[in-house]
């Protein structure tokens, strides 16, 4: 589904991405991980195309580098943003409606996967916890139909309790809907569990990639010093 | 704290009543005066599209305004000359209907809003305020170097246009013709504001990267709200132009299109009666400081600042604030 291969990338004179190489079939589970800075959150960027970047890389064949991001997103790539960002002066009922495309999520079914956010369709986003926030980050992503839905550090900075929460969710929608996942966050515990294949990030260039039982503590230790 | 769908009914009815009393006590020129307000305050509801929900600070929205004004006064210059506008291969006959007029005025300013729109929202921020006043300022050149229709002197219309089966001389019976109007463009930035389209607009305003990860297009959104604007405003001035029977330069200014930003703060930004409450402080305070000083507008500059500092929803935010203020 999506192929990336000696991905590069730069902010102005200063290059973020040497060579990044992944892979996500369809259905599949992959998490990328590294240290902090090595590009992580600039390959989803690339794939994104919310930066400029050259290489090879392709959703279902098509070229992405030839797409603008709006385009990239209508073919199926549902991005959850570092730092969720939601639409503060739009209430939760409205930031879902602004993302709908047609397919099999809607209302009905994001509010089913987290009933916290059916309990606060009227409230403004704004006035929603970091949890919720998250949530409905993550709802508004899948309003746009996805077939990859890419969620970045999207646990980040939350209560434990709502970590679970959110964790379950992207369980449930491993189990329940087939849909490619790539995922990156500072768990491994929970990414071991819910991964198929995980790709290690160093300096910018793939240094490891492999299914989830070959990553060994010796190598999580080395590469990404958990 | 009153519910804003209340005062927007309280303010569209005010203005009937204060149209209504005014005739009761035969005073044509409070009409006139009343017209004014419903015709800048249907203005800057255009302008309220692109800059209250789509953040577009356009400082040449005269340019729209103008153009209605212009279309009014050449299809009614040809009109009472009984001469065609000759557009190279096209004639064109004049006209003195209104509806035809605003149809024209609609046209031309959402055809010149495409084209600022394509241009201008290519940049943000201090650039786009710069470009729409570079465009204002052309619009404002040429035509005060349009000699054919009066250049500087203007152009002035004899008799107002016609509506059918309307007598539109009568002062209340064309404040009727412009609330109407003013009615059913509130009502279609109400529903505009509610739609998919409105709700896409406000999130490209608030965080137009996020807007693009959902496959929306921020630009796109903007030039449609662009032009939505700028056709409103342009049937403004044809409206305006008719109450005036006089079309000139200033209606492209970029004072003017300051003062329609100016009655859209004071109103409240991005509120529906905003821009109509604004309309009706500004018209008041030019007619009651006018007649006193001549410098009634720094009165209006101290209004402005305070509304600025401590009011940023204007005055329908002070009556029916928001939980959530606008940027």
């Amino acid at each position: 589904m999506l192929d990336v291969a000696n991905l590069t990338a730069s902010y102005g004179v200063s290059r973020a991405l040497f060579g990044v190489d992944l892979r996500i079939g369809e259905g599949e589970v992959l998490a990328l991980m590294g240290r902090n800075g090595m590009g992580k959150t600039t390959t989803v960027k690339a794939i994104c195309r919310m930066i400029a970047s050259a290489g090879d890389l392709r959703f279902d064949g098509q070229d992405l580098h030839r797409l603008t991001s709006d385009a990239a997103a209508r073919l199926g790539i549902g991005l959850v943003p570092e730092g969720r960002r939601c639409f503060r002066d739009l209430s939760v009922r409205e930031n879902l409606i602004v993302a709908a495309r047609p397919g099999p999520w809607d209302m009905d079914r994001v509010t089913a996967l987290f009933p916290r956010l059916g309990e606060r369709q009227g409230q403004n986003a704004a006035s929603l916890s970091g949890g919720e926030q998250q949530m409905l980050a993550i709802g508004r992503a899948l309003m746009t139909n996805p077939r990859l839905l890419i969620l970045d550090e999207a646990t980040e900075g939350l209560a434990p309790i709502i970590r679970q929460e959110i964790w379950a969710a992207i369980a449930r929608l491993k189990s329940e809907t087939g849909m490619a996942i790539l995922l990156i966050d500072k768990s491994l515990k929970e990414l071991s569990g819910i991964s198929d294949r995980a790709v290690i990030l160093q300096r910018g260039s793939t240094v490891w990639s492999g299914p989830m039982a070959e990553l060994t503590p010796d190598i999580s230790e080395k590469l990404i010093g958990v | 704290m009153i519910r804003e769908r209340y005062l927007n009914l309280a303010v569209l009815a005010g203005l009937l009543a204060l149209a209504l009393w005014a005739l009761a006590g035969d005073q044509p020129f409070t009409i006139t005066l009343l017209t004014k307000v419903v015709i800048l305050g249907l203005a800057a509801a255009g302008l309220n599209i692109a800059l209250g929900i789509g953040g577009l600070v356009s400082l040449g929205h005269a340019v729209f305004f103008g153009l209605g004004g212009y279309a009014m006064g050449i299809l009614a210059f040809h009109a009472q000359n009984f001469a065609p506008l000759e557009l190279g291969p096209l004639s064109i006959a004049g006209t003195k209907s209104m509806p035809v007029i605003w149809l024209a005025a609609i046209a031309v300013s959402a055809a010149v809003a495409v084209v600022i729109g394509l241009l201008s929202l290519r940049t943000s921020g201090v650039y786009f305020i710069m470009i729409t006043l570079a465009f204002g300022q052309m619009f404002y050149y040429f035509a005060i170097s349009w000699s054919v229709y009066g250049g500087e002197d203007g152009l002035s219309i004899y008799v107002r246009n016609g509506f059918p089966g309307l007598n539109t001389l009568d002062p209340i019976q064309f404040f009727g013709i412009c609330l109407a109007i003013l009615c059913l463009v509130l009502l279609l930035s109400d529903r505009l504001a509610r739609s998919p389209f409105g709700l896409a607009l406000n999130a490209a305003r608030q965080v137009p990267v996020r807007v693009e990860t959902v496959g929306l297009s921020p630009t796109r959104l903007k030039l449609l709200a662009f032009v939505i604007s700028g056709a409103i405003t342009g049937l403004a001035g044809a409206l305006y132009a008719d109450l005036n029977r006089f079309v000139s330069p200033t209606m492209f200014s970029w004072q003017l299109s300051g003062e329609l930003m100016v009655l859209v703060i004071l109103g409240g930004v991005g509120r529906l009666i905003g821009p109509v409450v604004g309309a009706a402080i500004f018209v008041a305070l030019e007619h009651l400081l006018g007649g006193l000083t001549e410098f009634w507008h720094i009165w209006l500059g101290v209004i402005l600042l305070l509304i600025v500092l401590f009011a940023r929803g204007g005055v329908v935010g002070l009556i029916s604030p928001r939980r959530v203020g606008h940027d």
